[in-house]
């Protein structure tokens, strides 16, 4: 059993590990360990194109994960003890959100903001010299979407595990309800905001499939390496590949730290 | 406060209720709208109320069938691993290492998809354990772009999603039913198959489920190890879309991807409902 586990343990890591070890070769062969160096490193941190889609992936990545925190907590809010139809049909729409594959996301994203943008941008353009096309706005938006329901269900878990006579104290102390609000709940809700933050920004900064359809002429981290890799492997990509891998664990890690520290960490 | 309760509460579902009605909503009604219509001969669409799309679906039969074949097949590969190791942390584990170990399953699933699909490129390919296997006298292996490969690269992408639920259902297990089971004579194995298996059903169901659902839209995976040859709908969708451009086929395509996993949910959750299925089984991860 115990045996199992550890091999179980190995499948899971080996793979990762190899990429890890072979970014710290010194030689141009990716599949031989040639010394040990950083070169590889120096190199990806060079390459402009590298540090154009970092830059670019960081930026979708940030401004989504804020905007899902923010629209999602206050969603959550919101749904906190609502009833009726229209308690129905969010929860309805947080499920398809998060169920739908992120494939048929980006696609019906990408057809309908093509289609929005070719019936606008006849008069938009004469008017303001300006048109609309898929880009930074268009990903990150559609990022909004997966993320902000990710939050949602993080911070209602939170809201219901949460110790409702402290806000009761609050009120029945004098407090108004914004004071209240604000001294009591968003603190005590402020460790699963930012664990969904996080696991926000991770999604974003990972997603390659929805990036795919709907970056337009952006070109993100994943989208990089995914064309990268379709020219050959080469311990650059080995090197960008570990550190991106590190900057998610390093996400994780807090993540997990701050939902343990609210309490509701079981997963 | 000068606005009511109910107010504040449509104003805070605003922007969330924005994003759904013109990100998800609308983007849905169009690719249902668009399934109907035709190619336009530049690419795109052009209006059309047309069932040619649909009755067309057959030519691309392959990729359906590489999904429903491989996409069950995956899930049970993972579930057939998964299942052991659950076991192991629910039951065999020092509790000290539990939360460490069960971390260390799921972190994987947390890191990009796309770098641990490339690191079997790596594993499997020429110079990987095709080497390995010549080297040792074991014949000449050809792993990568083979429906293995992929099937690989599933069991890979997806075993922490099978792993948790499962483990969920074996950890809530009433112990003392195992003892009694022990104390009225039955040997390991029969307590194992009649106690214990079927009280783990649930988290079987609901881990099979989420890890079948993604398997469904996956692209990466079988672009990335199957080179092409092992072709799933979401391959067939990018092709579409991002190639012919041909946005009425490839909506049609996408409705009946997105309809045959609501079947099988949908079964699912009867299933479910009948072997008696807590609903708080199923988590976020």
């Amino acid at each position: 059993m115990r045996i199992y586990a550890t091999l179980v343990y190995l499948f899971l890591y080996l793979p990762i590990g190899i990429i890890a070890l072979f970014s710290f070769s010194a030689g141009r062969s990716a599949s031989q360990m040639q010394g040990v160096s950083v070169v590889w490193y120096g190199k990806a941190l060079s390459n402009p194109f590298v540090i154009d889609a970092l830059k670019t992936s960081a930026s979708v990545a940030l401004t989504s994960a804020v905007l899902a925190s923010v629209f999602g907590t206050m969603a959550a809010l919101a749904l906190t003890g609502m009833k009726g139809r229209l308690r129905v049909l969010f929860d309805a729409m947080v499920y398809i959100a998060i169920m739908i594959p992120g494939i048929v996301i980006g696609i019906a994203t990408l057809i309908a903001l093509v289609t929005v943008f070719d019936s606008v941008n006849p008069w938009l353009e004469p008017l303001t010299g300006y048109r609309l096309s898929m880009g930074f706005a268009s990903l990150t938006a559609a990022h909004v979407l997966f993320t902000m329901s990710l939050v949602i269900v993080i911070v209602r878990a939170r809201i219901e595990a949460m110790d409702r006579s402290l806000i009761e104290a609050s009120s029945d102390l004098g407090a108004s309800p914004l004071a209240t609000f604000w001294q009591v709940t968003l603190p005590l809700l402020f460790p699963a905001i930012l664990a969904g933050f996080l696991l926000a920004f991770t999604f974003s900064f990972d997603d390659f499939i929805i990036a795919f359809f709907v970056a337009g002429s952006e070109t993100t981290l994943p989208i990089y390496i995914f064309s990268s890799i379709r020219r050959g492997v080469t311990p650059e990509i080995n090197a960008i590949g570990t550190m991106v891998m590190a900057t998610s664990l390093l996400l994780l890690v807090l993540a997990q730290t701050m939902l343990r520290r609210a309490g509701t960490s079981k997963q | 406060m000068a606005i009511s309760r109910h107010k504040a509460r449509l104003l805070l579902l605003g922007p969330a209720g924005l994003w759904y009605a013109a990100l998800l909503v609308l983007p849905l009604a169009v690719v249902l709208v668009y399934s109907f219509g035709e190619r336009a001969a530049a690419g795109g669409y052009a209006p059309a109320f047309t069932l040619a799309q649909y009755a067309n679906l057959g030519s691309r039969w392959a990729a359906f069938k590489n999904t429903l074949v491989l996409a069950p097949a995956g899930t049970l590969a993972a579930l057939l691993i998964a299942y052991p190791l659950a076991y192991f942390l629910a039951v065999r584990v020092n509790p000290k290492w539990r939360t460490a170990l069960l971390v260390l399953v799921i972190v994987p699933f947390w890191t990009s998809i796309l770098i641990r699909s490339y690191a079997w490129i790596y594993l499997l390919g020429g110079r990987g354990i095709p080497t390995l296997l010549a080297d040792l006298g074991l014949g000449d292996w050809r792993l990568i772009n083979t429906p293995f490969a992929v099937l690989v690269g599933i069991v890979y992408g997806y075993l922490p999603l099978m792993v948790f639920p499962v483990y969920v259902s074996l950890e809530k297990l009433d112990k003392r039913l195992l003892e009694a089971a022990a104390d009225l004579g039955a040997p390991p194995w029969r307590s194992f198959l009649q106690v214990t298996l079927p009280l783990s059903l649930p988290g079987v169901a609901t881990g099979s489920m989420l890890v079948f659902i993604l398997l469904m839209g996956e692209y990466l995976i079988p672009q990335m190890l199957g080179g092409g040859k092992v072709f799933f709908v979401g391959n067939a969708l990018v092709d579409l879309f991002l190639q012919s451009r041909n946005w009425a086929f490839g909506s049609a395509m996408s409705v009946t991807l997105v309809a045959t996993m609501l079947v099988v949910v949908t079964l699912y959750m009867r299933f479910l409902k009948r072997i008696g299925a807590a609903r708080d089984d199923i988590g976020v991860m």
